[in-house]
């Protein structure tokens, strides 16, 4: 029998996809296409909501983890918090799309199919269990994004970002893919749990080498998805063609899924080779950090500096992974990693949506992205000059903002290990965390204390009203990322609750 | 059934697969070289499950969705480049540097 209760976020979000379709053929006002959109994605969080609190509610039969179609497909804590995660980033993606489309000649329902069928495989994602599953979602995830990319049809950058991003991506896919077959051709299992008991002692029998390179190569094409350094060189190019709102889609829910890939992927299925994963994700983790933050240091366009730091970030995240290098690390300290990963994937979303929010609301009055183009922000525009304050300094993880908790977690889950490697990690990302607030609070000075420019037409700037979807979106990260950094508990309950996933070591 | 043989195929058109799209400059044929590493990853799936002789057949179904996701990606690849040709009179991925570092 099909739990149509635990699979509701997806037959929701599918109806969703179909709808906008059809809106998209009546003869109504384009822009109702994403005020569908937005309600569907507000409908398909109370489902999440309500498996959430299942045992809390009289009609919800709570039967704990709910598992479907041979253990492939799982609705447990974890995967109900990223659903949560992605559908709610989502949400904030759309509204940022919404003015951005309607101020140009663009094709709008098209694009809200697309992105909506994009998150529809990261919320796939977050429930895969078994290698066919997790492909398929990732493939949901990626494809429709090199169509978005690509979206301004007669700009040159934007169709250079798409074809980048594009081959990248296929190249990525077909290494995942090879990869997961040397696995399924050393274990012969495709769930996470049955490679996880046919690879007990794999190391030490023949196919030991085979299970390597099929781990590594595996691990390679999720590396591209997250883009970790040495595999990101599509991502400073596709963040600046791409139109804004789609740089904030993949920087935010691509990347995202990617992690969760990862995390599913490391936990469960790769959970007796830890060591393994652990030492490559270790070299990726302080790569990303280190060449990330030296590279952004030098950028001159904002787009391409949050990209930069997106790489950047994307190592902050991988840390915990590389805590699994030292080979004492005990059930705990993996718990304590997984953890860690998860509170900074919420928090990075709020803060990563809130920046590209400004960088449209500054983009839409400049027309262009250059830090000296920003510079006397604060003289015409004191407020979104306060917002992009806000949300860089939570980036470079200042108190009181939510950025400091995401980065305390992630140092206390490496030093908790007490390994020379994972100390020697924490060590590598505070200098870069230093390094990461320079270049942050370079722009954030351009902008309060520089005077404006003679070419910006400040006075006129004065009356420029901001879209209200766009407010709406920015006031909605704003408190996020106060909230949570005043009050952390808020996230770290929810990050405590999917802790038990990582607790089968 | 001898498994190394086709592991080895395998491995050589995957290899041919990444060299190609390394080397080649026009858009169609680094998607044709993907496509040849995806063709790769089938042959090592399909050889795998006929060894394990493996009972859901998982092997082979992987394969079935490999094919027809590989399908929906050349559709939009061929968009793309065909998009790029018609604004630039040129597919080659080379001349996309308008973004450096």
């Amino acid at each position: 029998m099909i739990d149509y209760h635990a699979l509701a976020p997806e037959i929701l979000l599918t109806t969703t996809v179909m709808a906008v379709l059809v809106v998209d053929m009546l003869p109504v006002r384009k822009y109702w296409t994403a005020v569908v959109g937005l309600l569907g994605l507000f409908v398909t969080v109370i489902p999440v909501l309500t498996l959430g609190f299942c045992e809390s509610l009289d009609f919800c039969e709570a039967t704990g983890v709910r598992t479907m179609f041979g253990e492939s497909y799982v609705v447990d804590t974890f995967s109900l918090v990223l659903k949560g995660l992605f559908i709610g980033s989502a949400f904030v993606a759309l509204l940022l799309s919404v003015g951005y489309l309607e101020s140009d000649r663009f094709w709008q329902g098209e694009f809200y199919f697309l992105m909506l069928a994009s998150v529809l495989g990261a919320v796939v994602m977050a429930s895969s269990r078994d290698l066919v599953t997790m492909f398929v979602g990732l493939e949901l995830v990626t494809g429709p994004t090199f169509l978005m990319a690509g979206w301004r049809k007669g700009d040159a950058r934007s169709n250079e970002a798409a074809l980048k991003y594009f081959i990248i991506g296929v190249l990525s896919a077909a290494v995942l893919l090879f990869g997961m077959s040397l696995v399924y051709g050393v274990t012969g299992e495709l769930t996470f749990t049955g490679i996880r008991q046919a690879s007990v002692g794999v190391l030490d029998g023949d196919l030991g080498g085979l299970f390597i390179i099929g781990v590594l190569f595996t691990l390679l094409g999720f590396a591209f998805k997250v883009s970790a350094v040495p595999f990101h060189f599509w991502t400073p190019d596709t963040y600046e063609g791409s139109p804004t709102p789609v740089t904030a889609y993949l920087s935010v829910v691509s990347k995202t899924a990617g992690f969760v890939g990862l995390l599913a992927i490391c936990y469960l299925a790769f959970a007796e080779v830890a060591t393994l994963w652990g030492a490559g994700l270790w070299i990726l983790a302080a790569l990303s950090m280190t060449v990330g933050n030296l590279i952004a240091l030098r950028q001159t366009n904002v787009v391409r500096l949050l990209g930069y730091s997106s790489i950047a970030q994307g190592g902050f995240i991988l840390v915990p992974f590389g805590a699994a290098i030292a080979a004492n690390a005990s059930g705990a300290d993996l718990e304590e990693a997984f953890f860690a990963t998860v509170t900074y994937l919420l928090i990075y979303a709020f803060m990563n949506l809130g920046a590209f929010a400004v960088v449209i609301a500054v983009g839409n009055r400049l027309r262009s992205a250059e830090i000296d183009d920003w510079s006397g922000l604060f003289n015409y525009s004191p407020a979104l000059a306060g917002m992009l304050g806000l949300f860089f300094f939570s980036l470079a993880g200042i108190p009181p903002l939510a950025g400091w908790f995401a980065k305390f977690v992630m140092f206390r889950s490496v030093l908790a290990v007490g390994n020379t490697w994972a100390t020697a990690l924490a060590v590598i990302a505070v200098v870069n965390s230093v390094i990461a607030f320079y270049y942050y609070s370079k722009v954030v000075i351009s902008a309060f204390m520089r005077p404006v420019p003679d070419h910006v037409p400040a006075a006129e700037l004065r009356h420029y009203k901001t879209a209200p979807s766009l407010q709406f979106a920015l006031v909605l990260t704003a408190i996020g990322v106060i909230l949570i950094g005043i009050f952390p508990t808020l996230v770290a309950e929810i990050g405590e609750a999917t802790r038990t996933f990582a607790s089968g070591f | 059934m001898i498994l190394s043989q086709f592991v080895i195929l395998g491995a050589a058109l995957f290899s041919i697969g990444v060299y190609g799209v390394l080397t080649r400059r026009n858009a169609v044929l680094v998607l044709l070289s993907v496509e040849l590493m995806l063709a790769a990853v089938n042959i090592n799936f399909v050889a795998f499950d006929v060894y394990f002789q493996d009972a859901i057949a998982g092997g082979q179904i992987f394969s079935l969705f490999i094919i027809a996701v590989a399908a929906a990606e050349v559709g939009i690849g061929l968009a793309i480049v065909l998009l790029i040709f018609r604004n630039r009179q040129s597919a080659n991925v080379d001349e996309l540097d308008l973004m450096k570092l």
